[in-house]
C-alpha cells in the first residue's frame, strides 16, 4: 500500500485505491456483522445463556438475518418529523465513521492514507457523528428521542476533550501526529508500548473512549430503562441500521486506535516473536480491545447523567492535564 | 432575542420498560429535572374485591394469586388465615410448616426478581439473568409441590392442598447453602460497584415520620429505622418458633432499601433452615373443615408480612358461604403513594432508581 501511495496518480493507482477501499469496506462490514454476533455470544456466556444459535451453524448467520430483516422493513418516517433532517441524520452519523478508517495503519505497509496529522484527523472527523445523533434526536420530533439526543451531545462533547488531551501525551513521546510514526516509536518489546509509559493517559483514554462510543457504563443516550431507546427511537428499517452500523464501525475504529496509540500496533510483545506477521499481532490486540468493551457491557450498571458530566470535567479533565504536564516534564528532564 | 424555555410533559408508560407493568407516570420536566409527577394507576384493575362477593371462600383463593403475582403464596395465606381466624380452625402442624416454607421461598423468589429487575433498570444486564437462574430453582420446587410456577392456588382454608412429595424437603435443604453462596456472589458483583453506589446513596431519601405518615410498610418503612415486621411483632402461623432478625437501616435511601432486601433473603434462608430441620415426619396437611365454609357473622382483619410490606385482609361475613365484603390492604398500593413526593426536584435519571426502589407490583396496586 505504501508503495502505491507514493506513486503519482494514474488510472492504475486510482483503480488500486478503489479496489482496496471496497476491500476495506467489506472487511469492516464483515467485522460489524461478526462483532455483533461475538458480542451477543460473549454476553450470552457471561450471563449463563447460549447466545444466538439458531440461524446457520452456531448461529453464525444471525446478524445476516437481522440485517436482511432491517433491509426489507417498511421505511417509516413519522408525520410530524422534519423530513429532510430525519433522512439526513443517519448519513451524517455514519459517513465519518467510515472516513476515520482511512488513517488507521494496520501494519507497516497496510494503510490507506499516510497523513501527517492522522490523529488530529481522526478526532476531528469522528466529532461530526455527534451532529448526526443530535439531528436524529431533534428531527424525530419525539420527546424521548430529543432527551436522548441532548444527552448524547453533552456527553460526546464533554468526553472528547479529555480524550484528546490524553492522547497528546502519546504525541509528545512519539514526537508526531502521524499514526505510523507513533507505532514506530513503540518498537522493541512491550515495555516500550505507550500504555506503560502513559499509564495515566491510557486510563483516561479508555474511560473517555467508552463515553465517546456511548457504550456501557456510559450508554446514556440510549438508556433503555429510562429513555426507551434514546435518539433512534423513531428510526426503523435501514435508517436504524445506519445508526447501528456507525456505532459498531466506531467500535472497530476506536479499538484500532487504542491498539495503535497504546498497545504498540503491529509490534510483537517481545522481539523474538517477530516471525509472526504484524497483522496477526494487530488483530490480537484489536480483538482484546473489542472483547474488553463487551465484557464491560455485561458487568457494569449505567452512570447517571449529571454524574457523567461532573466526572468528565472534574475528574477526567484534570487527570488528563496532569498526565500531559508530567509527560512534558519527564520528557524535558530526560531528553 | 430572548430564549424561551418550556416545560416538557412526558408520559412515562403505560408501556415503558422500567415501570414493570402497566403503570403510567405523567412527569413534567424542566431540562432533566422533574417538576411534577402524577402517577396514573388502574390499568390492571380487575375488581377482585367486588368479584369476591359472588364467590365462595375457596373460589377466591386463585384470585389472590393474581394480586401480587410475584408472591402468590403470601396472598393465599392471608385469605386462608382470615377465614381460619373467623372460624377458629386449628391448622395441622405439618401444614403450618409447609406454609412457612413456601412463603419464605416465595419471599426469596420475589426479592430475587426485584434485585434482577432493579439492576436492569440501573443499566446492568447480567445480575438479572443470574437472579432469574436462582429464582428458576425456587419455581421448580413450587412446580413439583403444587404443579404451578407463578399462580399456585396452593393453600386452602384449614391447611394446604398438596403434601410435600418424597424428597422435596431435602431439595429445599440443599437449596439453602446454594442460595447463600449465590448471594455472596451478588454482593461481590454489585454491592461494591462505585457506579452503583453513586446512583443509590442518598437517592429517594425520606425519614421515619414521613414513612409512617404515608403508611409505608415492609422494607420501605424499615429503611428509616423503624423496626416493624409483623412476623415478629404479631407472630402469625408458627413464626414465633423461629429465630431470625429484622434488619433495619437508618439512611432511608435507595441503597438502604437494596441492602435490606438482600439481607432479608439471608434471614428467610435462616427461617427455612430451621423450618426444614423441625419439619414433622408425618401428619395431616388439612384440618377437619366443613364441606361448605361459612364463617360466623362478624368482621375480622388480619395482617401478615408480605415481601412488599404489610398485607392485610378484611372480611365482613353475614354468615353465608360468600363474603359480604372483602378488602385487601395491598402494600404496593400504599407504598406507591409516596412516589410523587420523592420524585419532585429529582433528576430524570433517578426516576427509575426511585420507582424501582419502592418495589411495586402492578397486579397488587390495581387489584
Amino acid at each position: 500500500m505504501a508503495h502505491w501511495l507514493s506513486q503519482p496518480l494514474s488510472w492504475t493507482t486510482a483503480a488500486v485505491f478503489l479496489a482496496s477501499a471496497v476491500a476495506m469496506l467489506l472487511v469492516v462490514l464483515l467485522f460489524v456483522t461478526y462483532a455483533i454476533y461475538f458480542e451477543r455470544k460473549v454476553i450470552g456466556w457471561i450471563q449463563l445463556r447460549r447466545g444466538p444459535n439458531r440461524v446457520g451453524p452456531y448461529g453464525l448467520l444471525q446478524s445476516v438475518a437481522d440485517v436482511l430483516k432491517l433491509l426489507v422493513k417498511e421505511d417509516v418516517i413519522p408525520d410530524r418529523a422534519d423530513r429532510t433532517l430525519f433522512i439526513l441524520a443517519p448519513v451524517i452519523a455514519f459517513v465519518p465513521a467510515f472516513a476515520v478508517l482511512a488513517v488507521l495503519p494496520f501494519t507497516e505497509t497496510l494503510h490507506f492514507a499516510d497523513l501527517g496529522v492522522g490523529l488530529l484527523y481522526y478526532v476531528a472527523v469522528s466529532g461530526i457523528t455527534t451532529l448526526g445523533i443530535l439531528l436524529g434526536g431533534w428531527a424525530s420530533n419525539n420527546k424521548y428521542a430529543l432527551l436522548g439526543g441532548m444527552r448524547s451531545v453533552a456527553q460526546m462533547i464533554s468526553y472528547e476533550i479529555p480524550l484528546v488531551i490524553s492522547v497528546i501525551g502519546v504525541v509528545l513521546l512519539a514526537g508526531s501526529l502521524n499514526l505510523k510514526e507513533i507505532v514506530a516509536a513503540q518498537s522493541g518489546g512491550f515495555w516500550n508500548w505507550f500504555f506503560l509509559k502513559q499509564i495515566l493517559g491510557f486510563a483516561v483514554f479508555v474511560v473517555a473512549a467508552l463515553a465517546e462510543l456511548n457504550r456501557t457504563p456510559f450508554d446514556l443516550p440510549e438508556a433503555e430503562s429510562e429513555l426507551v431507546a434514546g435518539y433512534h427511537v423513531e428510526y426503523s428499517g435501514f435508517r436504524f441500521a445506519f445508526f447501528m452500523l456507525a456505532e459498531y464501525v466506531y467500535v472497530f475504529a476506536m479499538s484500532a486506535l487504542a491498539t495503535v496509540l497504546f498497545l504498540g500496533g503491529w509490534h510483537p510483545p517481545i522481539e523474538s516473536l517477530g516471525f509472526v506477521p504484524g497483522l496477526v499481532w494487530f488483530a490480537l490486540k484489536f480483538a482484546f480491545c473489542v472483547f474488553f468493551l463487551f465484557w464491560l457491557r455485561a458487568t457494569m450498571p449505567r452512570v447517571r447523567v449529571d454524574q457523567l458530566m461532573t466526572f468528565a470535567w472534574k475528574v477526567l479533565l484534570p487527570l488528563a492535564l496532569l498526565n500531559l504536564f508530567l509527560t512534558a516534564l519527564v520528557k524535558e528532564l530526560v531528553a | 432575542m430572548a430564549v424561551r424555555t418550556e416545560e416538557l410533559l412526558l408520559n412515562v408508560g403505560p408501556q415503558h420498560p422500567s415501570t414493570h407493568g402497566v403503570f403510567r407516570l405523567v412527569v413534567k420536566l424542566d431540562g432533566e429535572i422533574i417538576t411534577d409527577a402524577q402517577p396514573v394507576i388502574g390499568y390492571l384493575h380487575r375488581g377482585t374485591e367486588k368479584l369476591a362477593e359472588d364467590l365462595t371462600y375457596t373460589q377466591i383463593i386463585p384470585y389472590t394469586d393474581r394480586m401480587d403475582y410475584l408472591s402468590a403464596m403470601t396472598n393465599n395465606y392471608v385469605l386462608c388465615h382470615a377465614v381460619e381466624t373467623m372460624m377458629g380452625i386449628e391448622v395441622p402442624e405439618r401444614a403450618e410448616y409447609l406454609r412457612v416454607i413456601v412463603m419464605e421461598l416465595n419471599r426469596i423468589a420475589s426479592h430475587l426478581l426485584w434485585f434482577g429487575t432493579y439492576l436492569l433498570d440501573l443499566g446492568a444486564m447480567s445480575p438479572f439473568l443470574y437472579a432469574m437462574e436462582e429464582r428458576e430453582k425456587i419455581l421448580d420446587l413450587f412446580n413439583e409441590l403444587c404443579g404451578a410456577r407463578i399462580t399456585f392456588n396452593y393453600m386452602r382454608v384449614g391447611g394446604v392442598k398438596w403434601d410435600a412429595p418424597d424428597g422435596w424437603i431435602d431439595k429445599v435443604r440443599d437449596f439453602i447453602p446454594y442460595m447463600r453462596e449465590q448471594l455472596d456472589g451478588y454482593h461481590k458483583l454489585v454491592t461494591g460497584n462505585e457506579i452503583f453506589l453513586r446512583r443509590l446513596k442518598g437517592v429517594g431519601k425520606y425519614d421515619a415520620q414521613t414513612a409512617i405518615a404515608y403508611g409505608l410498610s415492609g422494607v420501605n418503612l424499615r429503611c428509616t429505622g423503624v423496626r416493624r415486621d409483623v412476623r415478629k411483632d404479631e407472630p402469625y402461623s408458627i413464626y414465633d418458633r423461629f429465630e431470625f432478625d429484622v434488619p433495619v437501616a437508618t439512611e432511608g435511601d435507595c441503597y438502604a432499601r437494596y441492602l435490606l432486601r438482600m439481607e432479608e433473603i439471608r434471614q428467610s434462608l435462616r427461617i427455612l433452615e430451621q423450618a426444614v430441620a423441625q419439619f414433622p415426619k408425618e401428619g395431616a396437611v388439612m384440618a377437619k373443615v366443613p364441606r361448605v365454609i361459612r364463617p360466623p357473622a362478624g368482621e375480622t382483619y388480619v395482617r401478615i408480612e408480605a415481601p412488599r410490606g404489610e398485607l392485610g385482609c378484611y372480611i365482613h361475613s353475614k354468615g353465608k358461604d360468600k363474603p359480604y365484603r372483602l378488602k385487601f390492604r395491598r402494600p404496593s398500593f400504599h407504598n406507591l403513594q409516596i412516589l410523587p413526593k420523592l420524585l419532585i426536584g429529582e433528576n430524570m435519571a433517578n426516576l427509575v432508581a426511585i420507582l424501582g426502589g419502592i418495589d411495586i407490583v402492578l397486579g397488587e396496586v390495581d387489584c
